[in-house]
């Protein structure tokens, strides 16, 4: 504690302008920004493996299966950081036991259950019920029964259950659209409810988060993707390559437009709150939001993705700007996360002043915690995939029932 | 569609599973229907037989002219409530206004007030000063109860806004949602803390502390369902405001003599 306090006496030096003596302290920190971060990479890896299922984009369907396993990986970790972030985390479940059904953040638990049961796993379940049979044959000892159990020791093997198995990953899917979207969509609004502060509280905050989730999901397949295939040292796919790049524009123009309009919406309305938000901008978020976000992080993406488009440059150049773009756009939308929630609590609500984050390595609530969070995803994807290979063989052609 | 009896309906499996879940369901909430009832019991032993939540309505009237920044109402608060003595965490504060000539206006809160104030010092000529008193205004829509995801944070019915300290997970939304700045993070009970109005003390008909110690009665305490209250006179004599109108909240809290300035 004492360190604690030591720490917010160094802060209150860098207090400028008045704020209320409450505020030194800000409440969400940097758990708060990995939380919406991998939610995000959750509902637009899951979007883009619905391209393949519902929108039929047969380009990217390689990365359908690869995508799914990235959403599983990334959602068994999202609720860590919220978990890790109580002040009483032994008290977590009392969420779901005494929900307040006037709270947004109530309905978390619920939402994720939802998420992570109906869907995600159904979907993977149904996707790969036919492999792990394929597999439990292959396999022997423990592995066989890790495999039977995985399949729920179902033992269907006709044509009609495979055919249903296709079905069901459809309806699956059709209802993990929406329910994606709820997930992030759902996770914006627990900022953009918050009538206190002017800088969350938009009707826009929902769908900004939305799409800024899909761009970042899209990106991350696409970096997973080019990774994966260059050490299985494989002929990558260029033509789905491509089409993840365009439909990574194409989402970008559109979360680049939402926020442009959030932009200039609140200049046009100039209410209370815009000398301090202008001061926040200027003196606290310059280099997160003006430099990190949208210029490295949207705009230097998109006019390359633009260049590649207009002049065909060779695939080995295209391939590593495509990587290049993709690591930008996370850096981008981590900032992203970063303004939201550290931003909105950089400025007092009186209107008057700015305080400061002052970010600590070690402990609960520092750097190495939120980075152990940021990398168990990709433990987690590797240890799915060496269970659940996702390298499709050649797709037979449907079976009629 | 022919009606089928009872005995034969191809459904009546179906009903049975059916009734039995609702069965089922039902006698889930007998165990909860208990613990409530015990808990209105204990309810009523903590307030006493004498004292019914239900006819009082709280609020407090600040007359801004009144004050002289001493501070003795935060001092009085910290020690009436344990709140930690540092410069982080106040349940009540006194915020100083310095209107120039220039027309710029700066505020200063040096240890929430609770040490006074020492004399401006500025090459500005100075238009007008004054102090206001803040504490958490009991909002009848309180934000903060709206968001808890637990219901650890609630309004009695004597219009006071609590926390729970035994069911408060520490998730700070409370925090983020109070437009006012009125909760922090207790250091050592590491749960939501705030301004109750000194509740342990105003259901045994005392006054909360800050009220008591202030010596120019700029604080004035009330129950708004009693015509003889204070806080009934101060209304009445009085052209009052309420901070942050805008957000709807409701605030409990009524300003007198406030400049548009305050926020």
């Amino acid at each position: 504690m004492d360190h604690e306090i030591a720490r917010l006496y160094e802060t209150l030096k860098l207090v400028v302008g008045f704020i209320y003596p409450n505020e030194i302290e800000l409440g969400w920190n940097l758990l708060i920004v990995v939380y919406p971060y991998i939610t995000g990479l959750v509902a637009g890896a899951f979007i883009l493996a619905s391209l393949v299922k519902v929108f039929k984009v047969k380009e990217v369907q390689p990365t359908y299966r690869l995508a799914l396993l990235t959403a599983l990986s990334f959602l068994l970790v999202a609720p860590l950081p919220l978990v890790v972030h109580l002040t009483h985390p032994e008290r977590g479940y009392e969420m779901f036991m005494t929900p307040s059904p006037t709270s947004a953040m109530a309905m978390f638990g619920f939402v994720y259950i939802w998420y992570l049961m109906a869907v995600l796993l159904m979907e993977i379940w149904f996707d790969y019920r036919k492999d792990f049979l394929e597999l439990a044959d292959q396999e022997k000892g423990y592995k066989r029964f890790v495999y039977r159990l995985l399949s729920l020791f179902t033992k269907d093997r006709s044509h009609e259950a495979f055919a249903f198995d296709k079905k069901a990953v459809y309806a699956i899917t059709v209802v993990g659209i929406p329910s994606a979207f709820l997930l992030h969509g759902y996770v914006g609004f627990i900022f953009g409810s918050v009538k206190a502060n002017p800088w969350w509280s938009s009707v826009l905050m929902p769908i900004v988060f939305l799409f800024s989730a899909i761009v970042s999901g899209i990106a991350l397949v696409l970096l997973i993707y080019m990774v994966v295939v260059l050490l299985k040292r494989q002929e990558p796919d260029m033509a789905c390559i491509d089409k993840l790049a365009s439909f990574l524009f194409y989402m970008m123009i559109v979360d680049f437009s939402l926020e442009f309009l959030d932009f200039v919406h609140r200049i046009y309305q100039s209410e209370e709150s815009i000398h301090i938000l202008a001061q926040l901008i200027s003196e606290r978020l310059f280099t997160s939001l003006i430099v990190i976000q949208l210029i490295l992080g949207m705009i230097i993406p998109l006019v390359a993705i633009a260049l590649i488009k207009m002049f065909k440059w060779p695939a080995e150049i295209r391939r590593l700007s495509y990587f290049i773009v993709g690591l930008l756009v996370q850096f981008g939308i981590f900032s992203t996360r970063w303004n939201v929630v550290i931003g909105g609590q950089l400025f007092s609500k009186s209107f008057r002043g700015l305080t400061a984050y002052k970010m600590s390595v070690g402990g609960i609530e520092g750097l190495l915690v939120s980075l152990v969070f940021l990398v168990l995803p990709f433990v987690i994807l590797y240890v799915l995939i060496r269970w659940l290979p996702p390298w499709e063989k050649e797709e037979t052609p449907p079976v009629q029932g | 569609m022919e009606k089928e009896g009872p005995g034969d309906s191809p459904d009546k499996g179906k009903r049975d599973f059916c009734r039995m879940i609702l069965v089922g369901v039902a006698s889930l909430s007998v165990p909860g229907a208990l613990v409530a009832a015990t808990e209105r019991k204990s309810l009523s032993d903590w307030y006493g037989i004498k004292y019914k939540p239900a006819e009082h309505l709280y609020a407090m009237g600040i007359k801004v002219d009144r004050c002289i920044g001493c501070g003795r109402c935060v001092d009085a608060c910290k020690k009436e409530n344990n709140v930690p003595d540092y410069p982080f965490y106040f349940r009540t504060w006194v915020e100083r206004y310095i209107e120039t000539e220039d027309g710029q206006t700066t505020v200063d809160s040096p240890n929430g007030g609770k040490d006074g104030f020492r004399a401006p010092v500025s090459d500005k000529r100075i238009f007008k000063t004054f102090f206001v008193p803040k504490i958490c205004n009991q909002c009848e829509k309180p934000p903060c109860v709206q968001v808890c995801p637990v219901g650890a944070t609630y309004r009695t019915e004597d219009g006071v806004v609590l926390v729970d300290s035994k069911w408060c997970i520490g998730c700070r939304y409370c925090i983020q949602a109070c437009p006012y700045g009125m909760r922090y993070i207790h250091p050592t009970r590491r749960v939501a803390d705030k301004c109750t109005f000194c509740y342990h003390r105003v259901v045994k008909g005392l006054l909360p502390a800050c009220v008591e110690v202030c010596p120019t009665q700029a604080r004035v305490f009330g129950d708004l369902k009693s015509k003889a209250s204070p806080i009934i006179q101060f209304m009445r004599f009085n052209k009052t405001f309420v901070l942050k109108p805008g957000l709807n909240t409701e605030p409990k809290v009524y300003y007198a003599d406030i400049d548009l300035e305050v926020r």
